[in-house]
């Protein structure tokens, strides 16, 4: 039954939106499907990361932060050597190129953390669209660096007042945007959530993240890690880094999630420690923070980007298949992972990225030093350097309570 | 299957040369006791069909007015078996009572179960505005087990094979969207609404009725002009949302719904 379906992965997935947005969606489906077999389309896909985001990102073994992971070799991802700081880059150079071939002058997107709407400004400089970004308010104070980087590449952003005035909120009011403006606009959704087809597309557009490093691992090591790591707000760079491991089966793919302050205090963003349910949110069937009428529960996170009370659905195809495994991380370990890396390799993590490195830890002390474990560092920390510098009490005025 | 209230009530405005005039309320707002009465009061003001909305913390096609009498009726402790109690308070008027849901809150409480209760409180069917047919084999099963109305929507985008094969999949009327946005006040209806009414009565026989905009009585005779039920919903709920304490948001309520009920009756 749920194969013969559109976009599903398993029973997840679909496109629960309103009549007004079908046309845009199966225009979008039926550009991406031409676009990815185009000679054309891949070849300026491929030239701009090349020569604009700088791909592919290296590798890197970290081996003084390894010391803290049980021994295990661990070796990251660079994503956040991408243009503009994380993996978000490569998903809107893809959709930013679909617009322009669907004759659209205009894009909008969400952003949490703020990467995702920076991603899109910058796509929408470069092609020379207009550009609008809609953030919550809430993440718009708390990651403020990222709001002026937008503005100052020309772009608007919108902060959003209504709910949780977080991530959600910002998609909730996107989608208003796109039912009003479909004609000339396209969604530049930032994840592997939403209606069919944007989670195989965005997926599809990072996939090359894990075909990268699968072979300059191979190449690096001779052998394929044992673990993948990465961190899970929507899902984005996990399923980009996982996608070319699904078939490698001696490889676990660990998704890491927003803990927040920890599952029982009700205030995190872990979707699958027992605390979602399978629903519809965003368009996705997928599992949701919700009670038991179906209103959606607030999620918590100190990271913007992890925020969110959904995920994409095929990540919820893989864990109940057990395909991959997912974890909790709490706002603590993944603030004490950020200073680890910071202080022991030279690198500023992001705060998503962070809980991927968290998640290092723990599954390098299970393996031992046999153990090589690839990290998928997603984003830069430049964004968090506020909320870490008042986390660990080091802005002026703030020493007394280190 | 047997027609309606709602489907009675469609066809008896138009044995008397009419539209029939739809008014939208959420349940909850300013508080369940409130919009019962609110919901009421549209009836006496010579609303045919109330849309009874259960709120919902995402409610991606609603704007301003409706996303905050949503956000204080869930404030509030609003809860789904609130719509059945509404359900029952409008049906006992006499007029046609529908739900207008997004489909989470439906899907959580099991699509049968949630129609078995609707069918219960005399309530003649859904309108879904974030649920197309392609993904509602759910409802449909339930729709058809209990009779009930399946208003799904159409929009001006929409292609022809959709219209074809989103009205195949209605029951009771359909509600086209007069523009191209979400629910809120416009200062005109525009072409948009009239020219989609015109594609849809090409594919089906069922009535159209038109929302999205439509806020005054001028707006109500336009649409009434060319469909079979004009849909009114922030105006109304602008007036308990902006009024200073329930009685007053009552008064202008009434006023409003009486002004916009001369809009089809003229």
């Amino acid at each position: 039954m749920s194969d013969t379906r559109i976009g599903r992965f398993g029973d997840y997935g679909g496109r629960y939106v309103p009549e007004a947005l079908v046309a845009a969606l199966e225009e979008l489906d039926e550009h991406r499907s031409k676009a990815m077999h185009d000679p054309g389309f891949l070849g300026e896909l491929a030239q701009l990361h090349r020569t604009y985001t700088g791909r592919p990102s290296i590798i890197t073994e970290v081996p003084r932060f390894a010391e803290h992971c049980g021994g295990a070799r661990v070796v990251l991802k660079r994503e956040d050597l991408n243009h503009t700081g994380s993996h978000k880059i490569n998903n809107v150079l893809g959709q930013a190129l679909l617009t322009r071939r669907m004759g659209k002058k205009r894009v909008i997107a969400e952003t949490g953390a703020g990467q995702h709407g920076v991603a899109t400004a910058t796509a929408a400089a470069l092609l020379g669209l207009e550009c609008v970004v809609y953030m919550g308010r809430v993440d718009t104070e708390r990651q403020a660096l990222n709001v002026a980087r937008m503005r100052l590449l020309g772009a608007e952003v919108v902060p959003v007042d209504h709910g949780s005035r977080t991530l959600k909120d910002a998609v909730n009011e996107a989608f208003r945007d796109w039912v009003a403006n479909v004609e000339d606009t396209h969604y530049v959704l930032g994840t592997v959530t939403g209606p069919y087809p944007f989670p195989e597309m965005v997926r599809d557009f990072h996939r090359i993240i894990g075909v990268e490093a699968r072979q300059q691992v191979l190449d690096q090591f001779g052998r394929l890690p044992d673990a993948v790591c990465a961190c899970v707000g929507g899902g984005s760079n996990a399923m980009g880094i996982f996608h070319r491991f699904v078939d490698d089966e001696g490889v676990r793919l660990i998704g890491l999630e927003g803990g927040g302050e920890g599952v029982a205090s009700g205030r995190h963003a872990s979707r699958f420690s027992g605390q979602a349910t399978p629903g519809v949110l965003h368009g996705a069937y997928t599992y949701v923070l919700q009670d038991d009428d179906g209103q959606t529960i607030e999620s918590h996170s100190v990271s913007a980007g992890l925020d969110y009370p959904s995920v994409g659905p095929e990540h919820s195809y893989l864990k109940d298949i057990g395909r991959a495994e997912y974890y909790p991380v709490t706002d603590d370990e993944a603030m004490e992972a950020f200073r680890l890396l910071s202080q022991t390799e030279g690198i500023l993590p992001a705060i998503e990225s962070a809980h991927a490195l968290a998640g290092a830890m723990r599954v390098g002390r299970e393996l031992g030093p046999d153990g090589l474990v690839l990290v998928n560092l997603s984003g830069r920390g430049d964004k968090d350097v506020d909320t870490a510098a008042r986390w660990f009490g080091l802005l002026p005025g703030q020493e007394d309570q280190a | 299957m047997s027609a309606s209230t709602v489907s009675k009530v469609l066809a008896a405005a138009k044995d008397d040369g009419r539209a029939a005039l739809i008014g939208y309320l959420p349940v909850g707002f300013p508080s369940v006791e409130g919009s019962l009465r609110a919901m009421e009061v549209l009836v006496e003001n010579g609303v045919d069909i109330v849309e009874i909305g259960l709120p919902y913390t995402d409610p991606l096609m609603d704007g301003p007015v409706i996303q905050t009498a949503a956000t204080r009726a869930l404030e509030g402790g609003v809860r789904v078996a609130d719509v059945f109690r509404a359900g029952r308070a409008v049906s006992a008027t006499g007029a046609g009572a529908l739900v207008m849901t997004y489909w989470n809150p439906v899907l959580r409480y099991g699509a049968d179960r949630f129609a078995a209760e609707l069918a219960g409180a005399g309530v003649s069917g859904l309108i879904t505005p974030d649920l197309v047919p392609d993904e509602a084999q759910d409802w449909l099963e339930a729709s058809e087990a209990h009779d009930l109305d399946r208003v799904f929507l159409v929009a001006p985008s929409s292609t022809p094979e959709r219209l074809q094969s989103t009205t195949a999949a209605s029951r009771g009327f359909v509600y086209a969207t007069a523009l191209m946005g979400v629910t809120g006040a416009r200062t005109s209806v525009g072409s948009a609404a009239s020219v989609l009414v015109g594609r849809v009565r090409e594919v089906t026989d069922l009535p159209v009725c038109v929302g999205l905009g439509v806020s005054t009585r001028e707006q109500v005779a336009e649409v009434a002009r060319f469909a079979d039920g004009v849909i009114v919903g922030s105006a109304l709920v602008r007036c308990l949302v902006d009024a200073p304490d329930p009685d007053t948001g009552l008064k202008d309520l009434g006023a409003l719904a009486a002004d916009l009920a001369q809009g089809v009756r003229r």
